[in-house]
């Protein structure tokens, strides 16, 4: 059976804010729904299907808040769909969608990721005691911090690395006029000066927590032969998970993240990353990610990645570009952070990413992780059709 | 030259024993003899399945993430291509079937569960509705279903005999299901919420149920008699009590033309429904929604009334409608499954045994 070309028409975003108060949670969805199917130049009668995602419902403090949305959201009437696997829930829930068009269930289906952190607290969101189980402490950082550290024994990376993709993605959110933070006084020394929070990881070197919310129109070859802007067409998509804990897993470099990153480009014809993607959106929460991931995704040999970080190769001037938009480093609406990196892989191969507009881009990798690193949904888009 | 929709089917369900409280045990401890069982009666272990989705709720675990752990329960190694959704596990056979559909896989491993006893459900669920105007009143499930009940009292839909005589039709059915929590007659009791009586109402239990599916020769391969998914679809109504029709469900009724229920070419006619109504009254709206005569046997499982183990409660409708094929008992049944206040969201499935089996 042939699959139906999945093909991304209309991309949408909010201003992201610590603080959204001019907007309910139906607001904030509302304004990102609505400025994907503007780009899209459709009106909700022409959504088949509803597919929303979000991290955990304690962010806001609303159980299943997609039945509440639906009204906001056009999906009275319809398919509503809501996806939930931590962290890549914003990837996950694009690849949901999609697959409703892949399997022609649905014509032209909205996607939707959102979170509306100010609602409440994700610190306690996280820290909820549980019997009998490891405590997650302080959030996510307490978590990852010895993770970063193993990475940097392993690899023998200096540690000034971590500061330069801060300094390199906060800078980059300079020319995305959506995002959350618009540091213009940023310097690399202030980086390095910034507050040890969790060692080695800065202040600085942390995302944010945003209000926000990203959607995009997903549908098949009519559709997009339809749209009125270039479509990005999904050439490869992939979930991957692991389990949080166990004496055989790799918090460095997690096997769930090489097998998607594998299973991705082996559906998009894709051997040789380095050279063949040129854009690439990864979930850097926290800034030593980055080289973490360009070995996980199979950009650069083991204990090889921070080097690429280093010589400049992921600035929006090196030769992959990673997170010219500011990353999750500079907007990170936690349920939205994966569907973000998705479109903005999208906007890349359209042509659309604006100010931060890699030159040339006709192949991208949005890339999304979740939970305790178990959890990973990647996509790659390019700017022609697959097979073609 | 297109090719029509890939056949897919259930091959194989399994549930809990659903119980009041399950204190000695975690949600891990409570999922795994389920999915254990599953897995043998498809003849099946961990590494053959192409892609798991599971359904549950974060506000009944009490703590963010409660899905993480239980996917260690299923022996996430090496890793598995996997989704969940914040939903009766219902919608995550949904998810399942469109996988399934697109080619990607052949087979999928669905399962469901839910814990109601640490906290009080009723409060619990108030957190679903709109968090602004409606949650901070702390308007409790069964007043909601109260309010339901009463307005198809009003609309001359029912009145309270004919509700007693669904609960205690459903509590009789049950008695010959060993995993039903309230099996067997038992008295209607007082009001809990005027015009619902505690006979009216569905018991609060733990529980997980799983399924398998399988597409075409592998799942002839893997049973005997697959109740095949001839259609499924799902639909959403507007949240707000205020601007809906209490008395209908346009969205279930909407939901079974899509899924083919009211076929007319089909082969054979509908002989079994299994219907996720946690309400007496429920299944009155149902019933008309989806215009089921006296000839269609309703929720022989005993339904939600019998156990109503929250986000596995639609799974296991789709998991009793495929095991009665199974078993040779049906031969064309649909299963429902809800979701939100007074049956806000709804999904229905068309099963079908092979006509020639």
């Amino acid at each position: 059976m042939s699959k139906e070309p999945v093909a991304v028409v209309g991309i949408g975003q909010t201003r992201h804010a610590a603080a959204r108060r001019d907007v309910s949670i139906a607001g904030l969805v509302r304004e990102a729904a609505r400025r994907a199917l503007d780009d899209a130049e459709l009106t909700w009668a022409d959504i088949d299907a509803v597919v929303i995602g979000k991290a955990p419902d304690f962010f806001e403090g609303v159980m299943m808040p997609e039945l509440y949305l639906a009204d906001a959201l056009g999906a009275v009437g319809k398919p509503m769909l809501r996806v939930h696997t931590a962290g890549s829930v914003g990837g996950s829930t694009a690849l949901v969608a999609a697959q409703l068009v892949a399997a022609r269930v649905h014509g032209t289906v909205l996607t939707v990721a959102f979170e509306k952190q100010s609602e409440s607290n994700a610190m306690w969101g996280l820290s909820l005691p549980v019997p009998f189980q490891q405590p997650l402490l302080a959030g996510a950082g307490g978590f990852f911090a010895p993770h970063v550290r193993a990475y940097m024994r392993r690899t023998g990376a200096p540690d000034t690395i971590g500061s330069l993709v801060a300094y390199k993605d906060r800078r980059n959110a300079l020319r995305n006029p959506f995002a959350h933070l618009h540091e213009h006084d940023l310097t690399l020394e202030k980086v390095r000066s910034s507050p040890m929070l969790w060692d080695p990881i800065r202040y600085s070197e942390t995302c944010p927590s945003s209000d926000g919310a990203c959607a995009m129109v997903l549908t098949g070859r009519t559709g997009a032969s339809r749209a009125p802007r270039p479509p990005a067409w999904m050439l490869g998509g992939a979930m991957r998970s692991e389990p949080t804990l166990f004496a055989g897993k790799d918090f460095v470099s997690p096997r769930a993240g090489r097998d998607c990153a594998a299973d991705v480009y082996r559906q998009a014809g894709i051997t040789d990353p380095r050279r063949q993607i040129d854009a690439v959106e990864m979930y850097v929460p926290f800034s030593w990610y980055e080289p973490m991931w360009l070995e996980n995704l199979g950009f650069a040999e083991e204990g090889e990645g921070w080097k690429l970080t280093e010589a400049g190769v992921t600035e929006i001037g090196g030769d992959l570009p990673v997170n010219p938009s500011g990353g999750v480093l500079s907007s990170n609406p936690i349920g939205a952070s994966g569907m973000l990196r998705f479109a903005e892989a999208a906007l890349q191969v359209r042509g659309q990413a604006g100010e931060h507009q890699i030159e040339g881009a006709r192949t991208a990798l949005g890339h999304a992780y979740g939970g305790g690193a178990q959890f990973f949904s990647m996509w790659l888009v390019g700017d022609r059709p697959p097979g073609t | 030259m297109s090719e029509g929709p890939r056949d897919v089917a259930i091959v194989a369900f399994a549930q809990s024993d659903h119980r009041r409280r399950t204190d000695e045990l975690s949600e891990v401890e409570m999922v795994m003899p389920v999915l254990h069982e599953v897995l043998d009666a498809a003849g099946l272990t961990t590494a053959d399945i192409g892609f798991t989705c599971s359904g549950s709720s974060d506000y009944l675990a009490g703590r963010a993430f409660s899905f993480t752990m239980t996917l260690d329960g299923v022996g996430a190694w090496p890793p598995i291509s996997e989704s969940h959704v914040e939903t009766d596990g219902a919608w995550a056979l949904y998810e399942a079937w469109v996988k399934l559909l697109t080619g990607e896989v052949d087979t999928a491993l669905v399962y469901a569960y839910g814990k109601s006893s640490p906290g009080s459900v009723r409060d619990v669920l108030t957190r679903q509705l709109d968090p602004y105007y409606t949650a901070p009143l702390w308007p409790d499930s069964v007043a909601l279903a109260a309010l339901q009940a009463q307005a198809l009292i009003d609309a001359g839909d029912t009145d309270e005999t004919a509700l007693a005589a669904i609960a205690g039709r459903s509590r009789k059915d049950a008695a010959a299901n060993p995993h039903a929590q309230l099996p067997g007659a038992r008295p209607q009791g007082d009001h809990v919420v005027a015009p619902l009586r505690t006979g009216d109402c569905p018991p609060i239990g733990d529980g997980a149920a799983a399924v398998v599916l399988a597409a075409g020769d592998r799942a002839r391969e893997l049973c005997a008699r697959p109740a095949w998914i001839t259609g499924m679809d799902h639909r959403v109504e507007a949240h707000a009590l205020g601007v809906r029709d209490l008395t209908d469900s346009p969205s279930t009724r909407l939901a079974a033309e899509r899924a083919g229920a009211f076929d007319p070419t089909a082969a054979r006619p509908l002989d079994t429904a299994e219907l996720h109504a946690p309400f007496t009254s429920q299944e009155v709206v149902l019933r008309k929604a989806l215009g089921l005569g006296d000839d269609v046997r309703i929720n022989p499982s005993g339904g939600a009334l019998a156990a109503n183990p929250l986000m596995a409660a639609g799974l296991i409708r789709l998991g009793e409608a495929a095991a009665r094929i199974h078993r040779g008992e049906s031969h064309r049944a649909l299963a429902h499954a809800t979701s939100g206040p007074c049956l806000q969201q709804n999904l229905v499935a068309v099963l079908e045994a092979d006509p020639r089996a």
